[in-house]
C-alpha cells in the first residue's frame, strides 16, 4: 500500500498514457478495420487484393516487430516519440484482426438485405452504412470485444519503446523499489480498472441490441 | 409506349442458358404475369429489369434506358422500378416506418415531414398503420409482405416487380397481400410485373400472360385467351397440373 502511496503519480500518469494510447487505437483501428473490411467484400478486385494483403501483413506479423518498425525504422523519417509508434503500431495490427472481424459480420447478414436495398434506389455505400454495417456490428459485437480488450492488455507493448505507459510505469517503480512482485500486482489491477468495466459494457451492449431486434 | 424491353436477350449462368433469346415488350400501366415451373427462369427474368442479374447478350430498355449499357446509372433506374421479393428482405435493423421512409429520405431527398405523412397514409392502405414502430421480427409473413409493398410505393415507382410475393406466405396471409397488389394494379399509370403461381390473382388482374419453361417465352397471350385455350402444349399440362389442387 505504501508503495502505491509513493509511486502514485507515476502510475497515475502511465495509466493516463495507457488510457490514451488505447482510445487512440481503437477508435483508429475501427475505421481502419472497417474500410479494409469493406474493401475485401466489394466488386472491384484491386481493392479486394489490397484489403487481403493489409490484412496478412499486419496479422501475421508479431505486434512487437511493427511496433520497432516504426520507433526504429519509420521514426528516422517521420519524427515520431516511444508513445507515438506504439500506438500506430498498435492501432495497424489491431485493425487486421477488427477487419476480419467485420467482414464475418457483413458476410454473416442475409444477402437478402443488400438486394432488399439495392431494389430500393440505395447505392452500395448507403446500403453499407443504414443497412448491412449496423447489423453486422451486432453480429460480430462479441468478437469485436475480444479484440478490444485484447487492445488495452497489447498496448503494455509501449514500455518496450518509451511509451511512458502503465507497464512502463511498472517498471521503472520495481527498478527502483525492488518491490517487483506489488509492483506488478499494482500494474495489473490498473489494467483491470480498464478491462472490466468493457468488459461489461460489451456484455450490456450485447443484451441491448439482442432486445432491440 | 413501353416501358420494359427485352431484344433478343440472352443470359447465362457459366454453361447454363438460363434465358434463351427472350423478346417481350411490356408497355406502361400493364399489368403482366409470368408463369412457369420451377427453374424456367422467370425470376432470372424479373431480376434482370432492374440490374440485380445482369444479361449478357441483347438489349433490355427501362424506362428508355439500355441495361446492357456500361454507362448507364444503375440507381437511376432502381428509383422508377419497386422491387418486391419472395423473402420480404425488410430492413432487419428498421422500424417499419422506417423501412419505408429510408429511400425516398436518401435517394429522393423527401423533406422529412412530408416523408413521413406519405409513409402513414402507404401503411394505412396496406393495413400497417397500427405497426409502424414495430420492427420486421415482430411482423407475421404477409405483414411483412405489406410492409414491403409500402416500401417499394413510397419510391413511387413507374413499375414494380413482383418475385414470387406470395410463395413464403402462409396460406391464410396469402390473400391480404394479394388485396393489396390488386389495389395497386387499379393504378393505371402503374406498370406491373409479377412472378406468381395463384393463378386466381392471373385471372383477376392480369392483362396479359407470360408462359415460360426452360429459359424460353413459350406463350404470350392475353389473359383470357391464356386461360381459355392455351396454344402451347406444355402451357396447358402446366395449368392442368397447377389449377388441379
Amino acid at each position: 500500500m505504501a508503495l502505491l502511496q509513493n509511486n502514485f503519480p507515476t502510475f497515475l500518469q502511465g495509466f493516463g498514457y495507457t488510457l490514451l494510447s488505447s482510445i487512440i487505437a481503437l477508435i483508429g483501428s475501427m475505421i481502419l478495420g472497417t474500410g479494409f473490411a469493406i474493401m475485401q467484400i466489394v466488386p472491384q478486385k484491386w481493392a479486394q487484393v489490397i484489403g487481403n494483403v493489409y490484412v496478412q501483413v499486419f496479422r501475421n506479423i508479431p505486434l512487437l516487430i511493427i511496433t520497432f518498425f516504426f520507433f526504429l525504422v519509420v521514426s528516422k523519417y517521420v519524427k515520431m516519440s516511444g508513445f507515438t509508434s506504439g500506438t500506430v503500431a498498435l492501432m495497424l495490427y489491431t485493425s487486421a484482426f477488427i477487419a476480419e472481424t467485420v467482414r464475418a459480420g457483413i458476410l454473416a447478414v442475409d444477402g437478402g438485405q443488400m438486394e432488399g436495398a439495392r431494389a430500393n434506389g440505395l447505392s452500395f455505400g448507403q446500403a453499407m452504412q443504414y443497412i448491412i454495417l449496423p447489423q453486422a456490428f451486432r453480429i460480430a459485437l462479441p468478437s469485436l470485444g475480444n479484440q478490444f480488450i485484447n487492445l488495452v492488455k497489447n498496448s503494455s507493448i509501449l514500455a518496450f519503446v518509451g511509451g511512458l505507459d502503465l507497464m512502463y510505469q511498472g517498471n521503472m517503480v520495481a527498478a527502483n523499489t525492488f518491490d517487483t512482485f506489488s509492483t506488478y500486482i499494482i500494474v495489473a489491477i490498473f489494467y483491470l480498472i480498464l478491462t472490466l468495466p468493457l468488459s461489461y459494457y460489451i456484455q450490456h451492449l450485447e443484451r441491448k441490441l439482442k432486445r432491440a431486434l | 409506349m413501353s416501358m420494359i424491353e427485352f431484344k433478343n436477350v440472352e443470359k447465362y449462368y457459366g454453361n447454363f442458358h438460363a434465358l434463351k433469346n427472350v423478346n417481350l415488350t411490356i408497355d406502361e400501366g400493364e399489368t403482366v404475369v409470368l408463369i412457369g415451373p420451377s427453374g424456367s427462369g422467370k425470376s432470372t427474368l424479373i431480376r434482370t429489369v432492374n440490374g440485380l442479374e445482369e444479361i449478357e447478350e441483347g438489349q433490355l430498355l427501362v424506362n428508355g434506358f439500355d441495361l446492357h449499357d456500361p454507362k448507364t446509372d444503375m440507381n437511376r433506374i432502381r428509383k422508377n422500378v419497386g422491387m418486391v421479393f419472395q423473402h420480404f428482405n425488410l430492413y432487419d435493423n428498421k422500424t417499419t416506418l422506417e423501412n419505408v421512409m429510408l429511400a425516398p429520405r436518401l435517394v429522393l431527398k423527401r423533406d422529412e415531414a412530408e416523408n413521413k405523412k406519405l409513409a402513414m397514409e402507404l401503411l394505412e392502405k396496406v393495413g400497417l398503420a397500427d405497426k409502424a414502430a414495430n420492427m420486421p421480427s415482430e411482423l407475421s409473413g404477409g405483414q411483412k409482405q405489406r410492409a414491403a409493398i409500402a416500401r417499394s410505393l413510397a419510391m413511387q415507382p413507374k413499375a414494380l416487380l413482383f418475385d414470387e410475393p406470395t410463395s413464403a406466405l402462409d396460406p391464410e396471409m396469402v390473400g391480404d397481400v394479394l388485396d393489396v397488389m390488386r389495389d395497386i394494379a387499379k393504378d393505371s399509370s402503374m406498370t406491373m410485373l409479377v412472378v406468381t403461381h395463384e393463378m386466381s390473382f392471373a385471372k383477376a388482374v392480369a392483362d396479359r400472360v407470360i408462359f415460360m419453361a426452360e429459359g424460353e417465352i413459350l406463350e404470350d397471350s392475353t389473359t383470357k385467351e391464356f386461360f381459355e385455350k392455351p396454344k402451347e402444349v406444355r402451357a396447358q399440362k402446366f395449368l392442368s397440373q397447377v389449377e388441379h389442387h
